[in-house]
């Protein structure tokens, strides 16, 4: 029986311990029209080896591709310690670290990422992870609802990526809250801070700062904080933990730094895997730690005065405070969050900023080659940091059918998203991508456009 | 000593980072990072060296027996991991085009099928992310529903006492008011309390059952008419499912709306608190409001549903696909188990509680609900030990770590004084099971002769028992580089 280890014997001393005849009489409570018969619809069990072929021929359908599609999920190199380590039985297969004292290597590793991710943002707390970035974003905005008591409305850019809008729709409607969309610079690609005081009259709890964009442009961040600020309102950052390596943190935004920041984590060392799992960050000021959300680790001392670390400020949490918890979240993504702080730990501050840099500098020279295609130009006069909206003289959804025949996956089609936009084309170039695929890129699109 | 006391100014991993960009960066210069990061400057081994001491820091399925009750701790396939983390699909761009998917879609769809198979329900969404977020859907899809038959007075959701933290946190997250009923003293849902507070306010029931009393509520199918007749609908919460996985189906008992936690029941790994995976399963009657995206078979191909073909839908609640690596470990235990396996694994959660609750009773421990059968999962009270000897529930809990097993769960459900709510799971051998209650013994015996050394424990660990008070008065939340 796969992964059960009893035998006969066993069977029959366990019973006998017992006073049952038969397993099935332990089912005796459950009233017998209940009890369903052979179950049909599943498969006949596989040997390990069996659906080890099924895997891999199924995986050898879907191929590798040279991908250039970022939007919210970014390919980068991922050092091999980092899920070797992960993957280590006693990080992989342990429990919530509810019993500090057989879990201090889950918690020590988790204050360290709490450290590292405070820094990263230039915020004075981080928690220990939220679901992804989309949910993350949810749960500031809900944070940021609770802190400010009179107002239920929260302003959310068309420049903040689609997918994450959608998802803040969905959890905040049930408490009530409006989320208001503010439109976008179509020159630039940019919030213009000038236009918000004509465009918003009302009140609103905050305003929602992306950095870089969905387009992959860059905000103007400091006049977009310091007018949330002046309204009264909180300034939430939606950011690139990799761009944070070059980039001013959200701390440091205005005069008075935004007041929390999420995104998504992925970056760091998770692989795409088809869209998770990823993981969420949440940073946030010292001011707003009681209304955050999710697992929160601190250090404190044993009855030897020796150094520990707990799960702390549980009283927000949902399994003390049941109905009155700031969020119902009771899982994090603690795995995900071991392989990042590897990773931040093995590529170093030098290693992440030059990770950030050469993501910059292969995606500006991307850009340049495609625009020396015949009727292919940026959509957006705005700074970038690692991603680009093109605009292309075709429909983009022809032209990414063609790269693909070639091993290329060229981009995400904006059609979907922004149909105002036109044949747009988001792509991205991090460090992954080596000159001659640039060159490669290129060419095929030159030809997929002659 | 924490990673960033072994770091170094200018030490670096040549190999982990590229080369400085020969071309100017286009950041405008008001842009720019100022202030340091605060990441560790350390060698590729002395973070491999560090990481893996912390490993050895936990307690883990691997390493010791985790009796944890409701949390399902069983073994983890190494298959599950392995394949699942064939280059292909962590490669695979979650945006990337359906046709360059259709492996790890196909494994996506055979997966809800399985699920509905194996839950009775008639649609199954794979997105959520976690139990709790598996919660939130599925409370979204009750009030969907009455809101779209233009019913909008059904503002409660009740939730046994005995229930999850997070089935209340999450009604209340949903914007709903929460009315708890009480257990009987057989551990069932008081039948006339739930009578008394059904009616055309009524938006669903929360119920898991088998109940986190261990037990499985007899009366579901009056509960159930109860709650139908008022016009809610049933929640099943499937923390428990692996105690009745292939024997008893939650759309058979009449529930409308159910999530399954496939880090307990399908074994995918639990990860020091995550990732889950929760995917939500409906009766017909909620199957416009799913949320998406759902996988669907069309001829051979296999694409996603999305707002297109599901108007209705709650919407999306993840980025993407949710935990996708997570559903295909889940997928490859499935079909390493089969239909065969299935069943198989309720009838050995099943015989494993209620050997340990015979033994344990045996070896002088009191059981809460001595006159049921146990499901896969039993409580032991310590509340008269404690009044005779000072121990606790939580003291016994610690000096079981110092024995080298995890804690059983303690002081949940909140109902029963001192409680320790006891799951073994099926992957356990007779042999671990015997050794556990030998423990069991020893601890007993300890807290006659020597109850402050009981009170003490645990005494082997990395620390001894921690300061909870001052890590919430004083909180240090970030190491900060001495000035």
């Amino acid at each position: 029986m796969p992964f059960i280890p009893h035998t006969q014997e066993d069977i029959a001393e366990m019973l006998a311990s017992i006073g049952a005849k038969t397993i099935e009489e332990l089912f005796d409570e459950i009233p017998k029209d209940l009890i369903s018969g052979e179950l049909t619809g599943v498969p006949p069990g596989l040997s390990e080896m069996e659906i080890t072929r099924l895997m891999m021929e199924r995986a050898g359908q879907d191929g590798l591709y040279q991908n250039f599609i970022g939007a919210g999920a970014y390919e980068h190199h991922i050092p091999a310690a980092v899920w070797q380590i992960t993957t280590r039985g006693e990080f992989y297969s342990s429990y919530t670290p509810y019993q500090a004292e057989a879990s201090q290597g889950t918690l020590q590793l988790l204050y360290e990422y709490q450290t590292m991710m405070a820094s990263l943002t230039g915020m004075d707390v981080s928690n220990a992870s939220m679901y992804d970035g989309a949910t993350a974003l949810a749960e500031a905005a809900l944070m940021a609802v609770r802190s400010h008591k009179t107002s239920r409305r929260i302003l959310i850019p068309q420049t903040v990526h689609p997918i994450y809008r959608q998802v803040v729709r969905a959890i905040v409607s049930n408490q009530k809250i409006e989320v208001v969309e503010l439109p976008f610079c179509t020159d630039c690609g940019q919030i213009l801070p000038e236009s918000l005081a004509n465009s918003v009259h009302e009140e609103f709890a905050a305003l929602v700062i992306p950095q870089p964009n969905f387009f992959g442009v860059l905000e103007q961040v400091d006049a977009l904080t310091d007018w949330a600020h002046s309204k009264n309102a909180l300034a939430i950052g939606v950011v690139n933990p990799t761009a944070l390596a070059l980039l001013t943190p959200p701390g440091e935004w205005g005069s008075k730094g935004a007041d929390i920041a999420v995104g998504e984590g992925q970056p760091l060392g998770i692989p795409l895997s088809s869209g998770g799992p990823y993981f969420g960050f949440m940073a946030c000021k010292n001011e707003l730690v009681r209304q955050m959300p999710g697992r929160i680790i601190g250090r404190t001392t044993d009855l030897d005065n020796k150094e520990g670390f707990v799960l702390t400020l549980q009283a927000r949490e949902q399994h003390i405070r049941r109905s009155k918890a700031t969020s119902n979240i009771c899982t994090n993504q603690g795995l995900m969050v071991t392989a990042a702080t590897i990773y931040m730990s093995l590529v170093g501050p030098e290693g992440l900023r030059r990770i950030a840099a050469q993501s910059h500098a292969n995606t500006l020279e991307l850009v340049e080659q495609l625009e020396k295609i015949n009727g292919v130009k940026r959509t957006f006069t705005g700074p970038i940091f690692h991603e680009a909206a093109l605009t292309l003289p075709v429909p983009v959804a022809k032209i990414l059918s063609q790269l693909k025949q070639k091993g290329i996956l060229g981009g995400l089609d904006l059609q979907g998203y922004y149909p105002e936009l036109g044949n747009t084309l988001l792509v991205c170039a991090t460090e992954t991508k080596t000159a001659a695929d640039l060159q490669n890129y290129a060419a095929a699109l030159k030809q997929a456009l002659s | 000593m924490l990673i960033f006391e072994h770091s170094r100014p200018g030490r670096r991993n040549y190999s982990q980072s590229p080369a400085t960009p020969a071309s100017k960066s286009k950041i405008p210069q008001n842009l720019l990072r100022k202030s340091p990061v605060l990441l560790p400057e350390v060698s590729e081994m002395d973070t491999v060296r560090h990481y893996t001491r912390l490993s050895q820091k936990n307690f883990s399925i691997d390493t010791e027996f985790y009796p944890l009750g409701s949390c399902t701790m069983k073994y983890n396939p190494r298959a599950c991991n392995s394949l699942a983390m064939l280059p292909q699909y962590l490669s695979r761009h979650p945006l990337a085009p359906e046709d360059t998917g259709q492996g790890f879609l196909a494994c996506m769809y055979e997966l809800q099928e399985t699920l509905k198979a194996v839950t009775g329900m008639a649609g199954v969404s794979l997105t959520p992310m976690a139990g709790a977020q598996g919660e939130l859907i599925g409370v979204m899809m009750i009030r969907a529903y009455h809101e779209s038959r233009g019913d909008f007075a059904r503002t409660e959701i009740i939730v046994p006492d005995a229930a999850h933290g997070t089935n209340p946190a999450t009604a209340v997250m949903c914007g709903f008011k929460v009315v708890e009923i009480a257990t009987d003293k057989e551990g069932n849902v008081d039948l006339d309390a739930l009578k008394a507070a059904v009616g055309p306010q009524t938006a669903g029931l929360m119920l898991t059952n088998p109940s986190t009393l261990g037990v499985f509520e007899k009366n579901v199918a009056e509960m159930s008419r109860v709650v139908h007749q008022v016009g809610g609908l049933l929640y099943y919460d499937g923390a428990n499912l692996n105690a009745v996985l292939g024997k008893v189906k939650p759309g058979d008992m009449g529930f409308d709306v159910i999530h399954i936690n496939l880090h307990k029941t399908f074994s995918t790994p639990h990860g020091g608190g995550g990732p889950g995976s929760a995917p939500v399963g409906v009766a017909e009657r909620l199957l416009p409001f799913m949320p998406i995206p759902i996988v669907a078979k069309e001829g051979n191909a296999y694409r996603w549903i999305t707002e297109k073909d599901k108007p209705q839908s709650i919407g999306r609640l993840s980025a993407h696909m949710g935990n996708a690596g997570v559903l295909l470990r889940a997928y490859i235990y499935i079909r390493l188990l089969g239909m065969h396996g299935m069943h198989r694994i309720s009838e050995f959660a099943t015989l494993n509680a209620n050997y340990l609750m015979a033994e344990l009773s045996k070896a002088g421990f009191e059981i809460a609900y001595p006159t049921r059968r146990a499901s896969h999962e039993f409580i032991v009270t310590m509340k008269d030990i404690k009044d005779k000897t000072g121990v606790t529930a939580m003291n016994l809990a610690k000096r079981l770590l110092d024995k080298g097993y995890h804690a059983p769960t303690t002081y949940f459900p909140m109902l029963v004084p001192e409680c320790l709510l006891i799951e073994p799971a099926e992957t356990e051998s007779k042999e671990t099971l015997d050794a556990f209650v030998k423990s069991m013994k020893e601890i007993l015996q300890e807290i006659e002769l020597q109850p402050d050394m009981v009170k003490g424990a645990p005494h082997t660990m990395p620390v001894r028992k921690l300061d909870d008070v001052k890590a919430a008065r004083e909180l240090d939340l970030a190491w900060k580089p001495s000035a």
